[in-house]
């Protein structure tokens, strides 16, 4: 078990490093750089030596290889450089939004998982009966409508009906845990809602291929009560799937909620992703698609070894 | 006697009742005639995020909406009587008969927010920054101040300002919402400390700042204008899409939004807010033009170039846009009832400027033929992928010109691939935008300079004699020169050469919470002083 953990940590060393060379490139590959941003885009009267001498103070002008090696020698560092557009410290950028993203994605989650495992099972339990078609109905509908419409109509009720909006500015539920609550209660909604949907499908055909499988009937044959069968037998198999599905959903969650964010005025990381990317803040990207990649390994990793941890398969594997 | 002592008593009931009456109506009546009321905290919505904190290097208004309120000038525009310029930290000044010599006096008294005296030393520590900026350090308005030649203090309460030629704008520019004073001897540890930090002696001391999120500020109580600001404080939201903004506002969370909504979000919160709602309408000194790259055949013949402004029907595009869109008011080189605006008798003799849209159609086709723009002839015009109000006039342009035969492809791009296509110079045709702080020549005509000395003309092409007129306006001796001169630029620039021209001017909606009073309609954004708003309830 424990050389496995060792591998798969080893192995995010060369994943992280691949997507800092793609996303290093990619961003110098596409037209027009973040000074042509700050003054063209502004209309502003800036002689060609002034954005030369903009690029200069932001290392623009020295060779790609050049600029890369800094960035990487600074990551080593841990010193992820400061946002080309504000001047400030990428760490301090990306930490005062983190503590949101991380509670959204911990909310939405919540209510996913609060969701999704009992519904599921129960459509599985209760198969091709009213229980199953309305929660089948229920899930298909969370597919379809994106979170962000659905919380544009969450927001468009309030303000018809109340006249009334959650908070614009975030405050810590270590602060105020009510305001924190008010405030993200109806993103973690909408978005826990189409988060559900998929977790309740694969909770669904998961628990079904279970119950069909040989230990399950033996379990059976013994005389255990079916919610034994279920709970104990069923259950923690059927878990896995679902496992991986919670799991690469929270990751995304983490960076990718863009217009979530944006349409509840959240200021999370998705919201900085797209004001970077607008705004071509190299450092800033880079450093939040690494962010973010790393997220998605590491959560994907605790989800393998939870994995091995239900299912002692894998750890001989 | 006592009838007498009834009367008395009835007389003074009613007396008292009266002043009682009148009294507790007073704060009432008086926030309704307009007499300003101190307290409350003013929520404010702002459409982006300040980059960094320097006035003298920022050119958004994200940072001047947040942030100005910290700070004074050396003159500010009265914005109930723009574009009268009154003193800020200066009390008077005179300029010498030759026009080479401008002095200021500083008012006494007053304080940055670590309660040090503010003297005439931080206003050259500040304008030495801003005019000859040290090594490394940026300064987005350089340009407006090339007729500077040095900044002197002869004592502490001084500043002269000595030119190198004479010059119509410097007041205005010395008035520039953008020009912070700065505190000498933090400018003299760092140059660029004031990028991250915040040390004024404006209405608002700094309270906090959460990037992405809000900004707010607390009153100074020792601001040196005595019964200023009238709030207690502020607190600045960056919300930066417009849906949320409008709902920000509509929900009462937001006040008010300096910049300007859309005549959408306009009757939107109108119709959901009533009289609780005012709204705010002027013109506004933004425009979008159309810009040709004047290298590129066609493009390269005046003949073609006129023909395209001569299809352009502004008088019914005004109408229908400004139902729809910022865009509406029909003008030239200057904004529409500004002081150097052309008149309109004058300004429906330039080439697209007719109200007789036949005729000058008529006019475009057979200037076309002339110079073998065949029937059908194909081009494309690149745009910026924002619907408001880009893409509403790509949409009009391309319409325009098809009414004269043309078959033109709307390209609409992000932000970053747009403009290096037009600083490449890969591009037929483009919208641009210009939008100024002020209504003012030396700003509105740079865009029509030689593209080897305006940055902001995209157009590729060179033109000494439109050169030569800015020069001369900017030093004429008197109003009525100064006019003549921007005439002859004027007609040059749009109607002979048509290098590029502008479609609408823009109009600015303001819709704001009726308790929010104080607030001047001025034509730019980049204006809202704080310090005289005021909250009637």
């Amino acid at each position: 078990m424990h050389q496995y953990i060792i591998k798969r940590l080893l192995l995010m060393i060369p994943t992280l490093l691949g997507v800092a060379v793609l996303v290093f490139l990619m961003l110098r590959v596409a037209p027009g750089d973040i000074v042509e941003m700050k003054y063209a885009g502004t209309g502003a009267f800036a002689p060609k030596e002034a954005l030369e001498r903009e690029r200069a103070q932001l290392g623009l002008d020295k060779p790609l290889w050049q600029q890369f090696a800094n960035w990487m020698w600074g990551i080593v560092q841990l010193d992820f450089g400061t946002s080309m557009w504000t001047g400030r410290a990428i760490t301090y950028e990306i930490g005062i939004r983190l503590e949101l993203s991380l509670q959204l994605a911990l909310m939405a989650t919540f209510i996913a998982v609060l969701i999704s495992v009992p519904l599921g099972t129960l459509a599985a339990i209760k198969q091709d009966s009213w229980v199953d078609y309305f929660v089948r109905v229920f899930s298909i509908a969370g597919l379809a409508i994106p979170s962000f419409w659905l919380g544009i109509i969450i927001l468009l009720g309030f303000l018809i009906f109340f006249q009334w909006l959650p908070p614009l500015t975030f405050t810590s539920f270590w602060v105020d845990p009510r305001a924190n609550l008010i405030q993200l209660i109806w993103p973690a909604l909408a978005v826990g809602y189409r988060y559900s949907a998929v977790a309740t499908r694969m909770t669904r055909s998961a628990v079904l291929e279970v119950l069909r499988e040989d230990y399950v009937r033996t379990a059976r044959a013994k005389g255990l009560g079916e919610w034994v069968v279920l709970i104990r037998h069923a259950l923690k198999n059927a878990m896995l799937p679902v496992i991986t599905v919670i799991g690469l959903e929270f990751a995304f969650l983490v960076g990718g909620l863009v217009v979530t964010e944006q349409v509840f005025n959240l200021n999370g990381i998705g919201k900085l992703f797209v004001e970077a990317i607008s705004q071509r803040d190299y450092t800033m990207v880079q450093s939040l698609v690494l962010l973010t990649s790393f997220v998605f390994i590491f959560v994907n990793f605790m989800v393998d070894i939870i994995n091995a941890f239900l299912d002692p398969r894998i750890r001989y594997q | 006697m006592k009838h007498l002592t009834k009367k008395v008593i009835k007389v003074s009931v009613t007396g008292v009742s009266g002043i009682l009456l009148l009294l507790v109506s007073l704060p009432l009546i008086a926030a309704q005639v307009g007499t300003p009321r101190s307290g409350g905290e003013l929520v404010f919505a702002v459409g982006g995020t300040p980059p960094s904190f320097d006035g003298h290097r920022e050119t958004t208004f994200a940072m001047l909406h947040p942030v100005a309120p910290h700070y004074s000038t050396l003159l500010r525009f009265d914005l109930f009587k723009y574009p009268k310029i009154v003193g800020d930290v200066a009390e008077s000044w005179s300029v010498s008969k030759d026009g080479l010599t401008y002095i200021f006096k500083i008012r006494k008294g007053i304080q940055f927010h670590d309660g040090t005296p503010l003297t005439s030393k931080d206003v050259k520590a500040t304008y030495d920054k801003i005019v000859f900026p040290p090594q490394g350090v940026a300064s987005s308005r350089q340009a407006y101040y090339a007729m500077v030649d040095t900044i002197e203090t002869p004592d502490a309460n001084t500043v002269t300002f000595r030119l190198k030629r004479p010059s119509s704008s410097l007041l205005a520019n010395l008035a520039s919402p953008w020009n912070f004073i700065y505190k000498a001897e933090l400018l003299e540890k760092d140059p660029r400390w004031y990028e991250k930090n915040v040390m004024g002696t404006g209405p608002f001391v700094f309270v906090e700042h959460v990037p992405g999120s809000h900004w707010v500020g607390k009153k100074n109580p020792n601001y040196f204008l005595k019964g200023r600001p009238y709030l207690d404080g502020y607190r600045a939201i960056f919300i930066r899409d417009t849906a949320p903004r409008v709902a920000a506002i509509r929900s009462g969370q937001a006040l008010v939004e300096f910049r300007g909504f859309s005549p959408a979000a306009r009757d939107d919160l109108v119709k959901a807010l009533g009289n609780k709602i005012v709204v705010k309408e002027s013109s506004w000194i933004c425009n979008l033009t159309v810009v040709f790259n004047n290298e590129k055949k066609p493009f390269d013949d005046p003949r073609v170039r006129r023909a395209l402004t001569l299809a352009i029907d502004r008088w019914e595009g005004s109408k229908a846009l400004s139902q729809i869109s910022l865009m509406k008011f029909v003008g030239g080189m200057f904004r529409p009832g500004a002081a150097f605006a052309t008149p309109e008798a004058e300004l429906v003799k330039l080439a697209g400027f007719s109200k007789n849209i036949e005729g000058s159609r008529r006019e475009a086709r057979r200037l076309l033929k002339e110079a073998g723009v065949p029937e059908g002839f194909s081009f494309t015009l690149k745009n910026r992928n924002i619907r408001e109000p880009y893409e509403v006039t790509g949409v009009f342009v391309i319409d325009q010109w098809r009414q004269i035969g043309l078959n033109v492809t709307h390209i609409q791009q992000e932000g970053g691939p747009y403009f290096d296509d037009f600083r490449q110079g890969n591009y037929d045709a483009g919208i641009d935008f210009n939008c100024d702080f002020m209504d003012e020549p030396d700003y509105q005509l740079l865009k029509f300079l030689s593209s080897d000395k305006s940055p902001l003309n995209y157009a590729r092409y060179k033109d000494p004699v439109l050169d030569d007129l800015y020069e001369k306006q900017g030093a004429a001796a008197n109003l009525k020169e100064r006019i003549k001169l921007l005439r002859q630029f004027e007609k040059r620039a749009l109607d002979e050469q048509a290098y590029q021209f502008h479609i609408l001017w823009w109009q600015k909606i303001n819709p704001h919470w009726a308790k929010v009073r104080g607030y001047a309609n001025v034509p730019s954004h980049y204006f809202m002083h704080l310090g005289d708003i005021w909250l009637a309830e």
